[in-house]
């Protein structure tokens, strides 16, 4: 395989990218050459520093220590998505219960088929796409959750007022709620190939991977994002609808 | 012993009292006509009587039992409320006539269905249509049938026949008190002053959160 090798001097010379987007900014007035310089020295610098991290990690074999990673980023993922909607009561640990069995749930099809192995340099990449994907659809469905528990109030009571429990009277929005969490991932995968080539299968390609060994990674990358986007989803909604209602099942 | 009673109701939304000490009973197979200004507390009454909300001071009771201690699903189930929007859901009539029958797990009942649309004036053809053709008027009746699906002890009605013209707000009419004179309680919001009275034996006037006055109609 002949990837494409990035040297020192090659990335310094690219870095002069940088200064046409601070030149558009300062010729059009945009005021925005601050805040590209912030970002680019930032995003530099974590890089480099996740680069390092990363291949400290891959480097000790150690499944314990993969685990743990796993766990602290469906932690922040979960932390994240939570803000999104602050109606929703233990929205951290909701969201930390979705992403982990759906994350769970789609990495242990990929291992017990064995088109992965529980190897940090596997394991980490792919569980950082599905659990930002969850987070994402997570956060998709708690607000619009909160959005149709406060318009469609009057529906939900209307039927709580026919002698229907709290379920059958969300039904309807918890359908809503999910289908908003799933459509994103759903849409990109209609138009993959064709709008465009994912960063994954951009970065085989460019690795010097073969095309037709590269989309059966993304096949399985989509695949993948998509049952951990649906069950994430359906968990996140099924556990937090509850906390609309109190005791006497009244909408709060 | 009467049927619903509040003892020294109150109720606070957001810091702003809506009512303030109901004490009032209704008996058995009693029809009540509530009246008041807009913004009075009477759709909140009502929606305290279904337990769609609870009191924040006092007590509401069901046959004696505080609401309470009471399984509210089961309560809902013999507390019919028609509210004063109507709030259809799916794409058809039939999709809102079936959701009582889902709800208790059980088999649509065509005949009862049919039955209770003649009698608002709606015939059988009418359960195909789409919900979003349907009239003001006709949403009303279907809210209103929908309710009525499993006859309740006490039917609470929040201006119920606002959308309907005087053809339709008769059979409605006569539809309630055919009900009403089958023992079911009714308690009825109206802004309209000869319906508060046509049919009903007492009138409630609520003013300001408070009871202004019940008399009785002859």
């Amino acid at each position: 395989m002949k990837g494409v090798a990035i040297s020192d001097t090659s990335l310094l010379l690219a870095s002069s990218l940088v200064l046409v987007s601070l030149l558009f900014s300062y010729f059009q007035k945009l005021k925005l050459e601050k805040e590209t310089l912030i970002s680019v020295i930032r995003a530099v610098i974590q890089l480099f520093a996740v680069g390092y991290i990363l291949q400290f990690i891959f480097g000790m074999h150690n499944a314990a220590v993969t685990t743990l990673i796993l766990l602290l980023m469906i932690f922040n993922a979960s932390y994240n998505a939570a803000k999104r909607g602050k109606e929703i009561k233990n929205g951290i640990l909701i969201s930390y219960l979705s992403i982990l069995i759906g994350a769970g749930t789609t990495l242990s099809v990929l291992l017990l088929s064995g088109a992965i192995q529980y190897e940090a340099y596997q394991i980490i990449p792919i569980s950082g796409m599905i659990i930002s994907n969850a987070m994402v659809a997570i956060g998709l469905c708690y607000r619009q959750l909160s959005s149709n528990f406060k318009s469609r109030r009057n529906e939900v009571e209307a039927k709580l007022s026919l002698g229907a429990d709290i379920l059958p009277a969300s039904m309807d929005i918890l359908r809503d709620s999910i289908r908003t969490g799933m459509v994103p991932t759903i849409d990109s995968t209609k138009t993959l190939g064709i709008v465009s080539l994912p960063g994954m299968m951009t970065g085989l390609i460019l690795a010097g991977t073969p095309p037709l060994m590269a989309i059966r990674y993304q096949i399985m990358v989509t695949f993948m994002l998509l049952s951990t986007t649906a069950i994430s989803s359906f968990l996140a909604c099924f556990l937090s609808y509850r906390g609309f209602f109190n005791k006497r099942k009244q909408l709060r | 012993m009467s049927e619903l009673e509040f003892q020294n109701v109150s109720y606070v939304n957001n810091g702003k009292e809506i009512l303030h000490d109901l004490c009032i009973d209704f008996s058995p197979g009693s029809y009540v006509s509530i009246i008041g200004p807009s913004g009075s507390g009477k759709s909140t009454f009502l929606r305290l009587c279904c337990n769609l909300i609870s009191s924040t001071k006092g007590t509401v009771l069901f046959h004696g039992k505080d609401v309470l201690q009471q399984n509210p699903i089961e309560l809902r189930k013999k507390i019919g409320y028609c509210f004063q929007e109507p709030v259809l859901w799916g794409n058809t009539v039939d999709d809102n006539l079936s959701f009582p029958f889902q709800v208790r797990k059980q088999e649509i009942d065509e005949k009862k269905i049919s039955c209770l649309l003649a009698s608002f004036g709606l015939d059988e053809h009418f359960r195909k249509s789409e919900i979003k053709n349907l009239s003001g008027g006709e949403k009303q009746r279907v809210a209103l049938i929908r309710t009525l699906l499993f006859e309740p002890e006490i039917l609470l009605l929040d201006e119920v026949t606002s959308a309907l013209d005087a053809d339709n707000t008769g059979l409605v009419e006569k539809a309630i008190l055919g009900l009403n004179q089958r023992g079911i309680t009714v308690l009825w919001v109206t802004h309209n002053d000869a319906q508060s009275r046509k049919y009903a034996d007492q009138l409630l006037t609520i003013e300001n959160g408070r009871i202004k006055s019940l008399e009785a109609i002859k």
